[in-house]
């Protein structure tokens, strides 16, 4: 083989990968980078898609953004709603699958339970707003089970209230949320070679600390992952807010999210809503690199 | 049997071509957007279109039609993008903003030009200087009352001034069985309870959140609603659930007899008599402030038409407005929508036949269309600014002075 088709040779090789991708990545230039970069333009223009002729407008529309107090109230809901929404839906998913794990349980009742704890992940986000609204409503059925346990004494307007409000949203997506884990936490419980807790029997060792030093290491891969993936998704949160509470009453249940749709189609700011969805994409990048960091170093 | 093409049957078959070939040339195709079509019976305003095609042979039209949130986002980047179709349904808290974009052409010339009789219309809604669109269909707002309800609680005379109506729900209300005077929808989701069910109670009165131009919320009309509302609330008249409540949740809470009275749009009624068939209730205007003897102001939403500054058939998109707003069509297309005309001389049919349109007509006729958010810059931010302030009132944690004062300081920043 002469040299040159030697070199030939090796530079069908090293193209050949970028050809193969290629319709992906076309894809995902159209459909992801292309929208990104001109949201991203558009932060830095005055009257974005209002006007045919945008001026630069620097770092204006960010500097409104960081100077309105209700932008801030909304980061705030958003990390408590989002923290507390990851905390809960690990803790409830994993106490489920631990149940439906356990032999100590009848397998039909297992079934059953398997069926009723996935049921929430089978409702659309719409479909579980109007549930939680008629159940949370004050004349609702929560209400009167309260007060006929004494647990209340009058009506509490739980999506109403600014001091009940995002507590209540919370709460419908921890609901709403818990199978993705206990799903995920149920396969890895399932992988877990038998052996461990054999020799921890033979040890002595009691079930909390079976559940402390073997369950919850040989699971922590699946934790920290679905943790992540779930902390970017709820953050981006929107209908469930959006369909149950408006942001409101007053702004005690406006996020990110719901700010920057109410500067893009209440205001028709685009520019300062483009701002704001930014600020989202780069509180999301930092976490997806966090993911992806901890991908490799697996 | 063979088939033999004869010349003559060519040379037929050319000019056929030829004619047809120079009759779509010829044809001017008008695209027509709005959220309309799929809110009347199914077909009827594209047998409109066909009637409008018929009576002026070589224009065509298309019609682009979605709901009313989606065609309110496509008209907006249209106007930017300048692809907006040659005529446009729109919403009078939208013409400002399409003003300000340049996208709205001005129909004042076109009116001049081809000898409009501007006396036909109920309303012409102008943005510096230029007509911007026209009312083509009207839903007022009166205050819908459950007639058994009032009944039940000795509510003899309906109420016309805003003590008889606090007086009213009073007696409507027993929250021991979730039954209520009054319901006020403020959700965030949709702040047209500001419109509908807060500022309808000033214009009721003949009077008005602005003045000169500018917000005038601190004045006494806006003031005194917010009070007598706050008065409602801390009554405990008013189905709570406030701050998060929708229109739909409103209307739903009247057709389940859990409240007495709603500020509501007529174009609801087929849909209460549909959910509860049994349901007694009669319409009334909103109240006003005592001693108020003069005309009332009536709260409504619109179908509204205009013309893109960029379309290239504005004379035939004129011939399609014109036509809309014309007597008969317009009685035609109000009667379908359960609508008040656009052209005021147009009488829709169901006011004859049914009793309920009948008596709001009536309330119509005797009083004046209002909405002071027709042609404000952002109207539906004001709104929610609006909203906010009412809601921290309602809350508890602030007057209504200051309610109005944070409000007015928010809006000014938008003029």
């Amino acid at each position: 083989m002469t040299r040159q088709k030697r070199s030939h040779h090796r530079l069908k090789r090293a193209v050949a990968p970028y050809l193969y991708l290629s319709p992906s990545l076309l894809i995902i230039g159209l459909l992801m980078l292309l929208p990104m970069v001109t949201v991203i333009g558009y932060s830095f223009q005055n009257s974005a898609v209002l006007r045919r002729d945008p001026s630069f407008a620097g770092l204006k529309h960010y500097q409104a953004i960081f100077a309105d107090p209700v932008f801030w109230a909304s980061l705030w809901h958003t990390l408590y709603f989002t923290c507390m929404s990851v905390v809960f839906h690990m803790t409830i998913g994993m106490v489920f699958a631990l149940m439906l794990n356990s032999d100590r349980i009848n397998p039909t009742l297992r079934n059953i339970l398997r069926v009723l704890y996935i049921l929430p992940w089978l409702f659309t986000a719409v479909i579980i707003a109007v549930i939680w609204r008629l159940l949370l409503e004050p004349n609702g059925v929560v209400n009167s089970v309260l007060m006929q346990m004494g647990i209340i004494g009058s009506k509490v307007e739980w999506f109403s209230s600014p001091a009940t409000a995002l507590h209540a949203v919370t709460f419908a997506n921890i609901w709403a949320g818990y199978p993705l884990f206990m799903v995920s936490l149920l396969a890895g419980l399932q992988g877990i070679p038998r052996d461990f807790y054999e020799a921890a029997d033979i040890d002595g060792a009691k079930a909390y600390q079976k559940l402390i030093f073997i369950t919850i290491p040989q699971l922590m891969p699946i934790i920290i992952s679905i943790s992540l993936l779930d902390f970017i998704w709820t953050m981006q949160v929107f209908p469930l807010i959006w369909i149950t509470t408006g942001g409101g009453p007053i702004y005690s249940t406006e996020v990110l999210s719901t700010y920057t749709y109410k500067l893009a189609f209440s205001s028709y700011n685009l520019s300062q809503a483009s701002a704001s969805a930014v600020v989202i994409l780069l509180i999301s990048l930092g976490l997806t690199l966090l993911y992806i960091r901890y991908q490799k170093a697996r | 049997m063979m088939f033999r093409i004869q010349p003559a049957m060519l040379k037929i078959a050319a000019a056929a071509w030829l004619l047809g070939a120079t009759g779509a040339m010829a044809d001017t195709t008008l695209e027509f957007t709005q959220w309309w079509e799929p809110e009347l019976p199914a077909g009827s305003l594209k047998a409109i279109m066909n009637d409008f095609e018929a009576a002026n042979p070589g224009i065509k039209v298309t019609l682009v039609s979605g709901p009313y949130a989606t065609t309110r986002d496509q008209i907006s980047v249209g106007a930017a993008t300048g692809t907006l179709s040659d005529v446009v349904g729109l919403d009078g808290a939208w013409v400002n903003n399409l003003n300000a974009q340049n996208a709205l052409a001005d129909m004042n010339p076109m009116m001049d030009a081809s000898g409009f009789d501007k006396t036909q219309v109920a309303d012409i809604i102008k943005v510096d200087g230029k007509a911007v669109m026209f009312p083509v269909a009207s839903f007022v707002y009166p205050v819908f009352v459950n007639m058994d309800l009032a009944a039940q609680a000795g509510v003899t005379k309906l109420p016309s001034t805003r003590a008889e109506f606090l007086e009213a729900a009073k007696k409507m209300t027993h929250a021991d069985k979730n039954q209520y005077g009054w319901v006020l929808p403020l959700s965030l989701q949709t702040p047209s309870g500001v419109q509908n069910d807060l500022m309808s109670w000033v214009w009721a009165s003949g009077q008005s959140m602005m003045a000169d131009g500018k917000p005038a919320l601190e004045g006494k009309p806006v003031v005194d609603m917010l009070t007598f509302v706050k008065s409602l609330n801390d009554a405990g008249v008013i189905s709570p659930g406030i701050a998060t409540k929708t229109e739909q949740e409103k209307v739903e809470e009247f057709v389940n007899d859990r409240v007495g009275m709603m500020i509501d749009s007529l174009a609801h009624v087929n849909l209460i008599r549909e959910r509860n068939p049994k349901l007694n209730f009669d319409l009334i205007p909103v109240p006003v402030v005592e001693n108020y003897n003069g005309k009332r102001g009536l709260p409504y939403a619109s179908w509204g038409i205009g013309i893109s500054a960029a379309s290239k058939h504005q004379e035939e998109a004129w011939k399609l407005v014109q036509y809309l707003m014309s007597e008969k069509v317009n009685a035609k297309l109000v009667s379908l929508a359960n609508a008040f005309p656009g052209n005021v001389n147009a009488k829709p049919d169901f006011v004859t036949s049914d009793k309920a349109f009948a008596k709001a007509f009536e309330i119509y006729k005797t009083g004046y269309l209002a909405n002071e958010f027709t042609g404000l810059p952002v109207a539906e931010d004001l709104m929610t600014k609006f909203d906010v302030e009412a809601q921290k009132m309602l809350a508890g944690e602030q007057s209504p002075e200051q309610a109005a004062a944070n409000a007015q300081k928010g809006w000014m920043a938008k003029f």
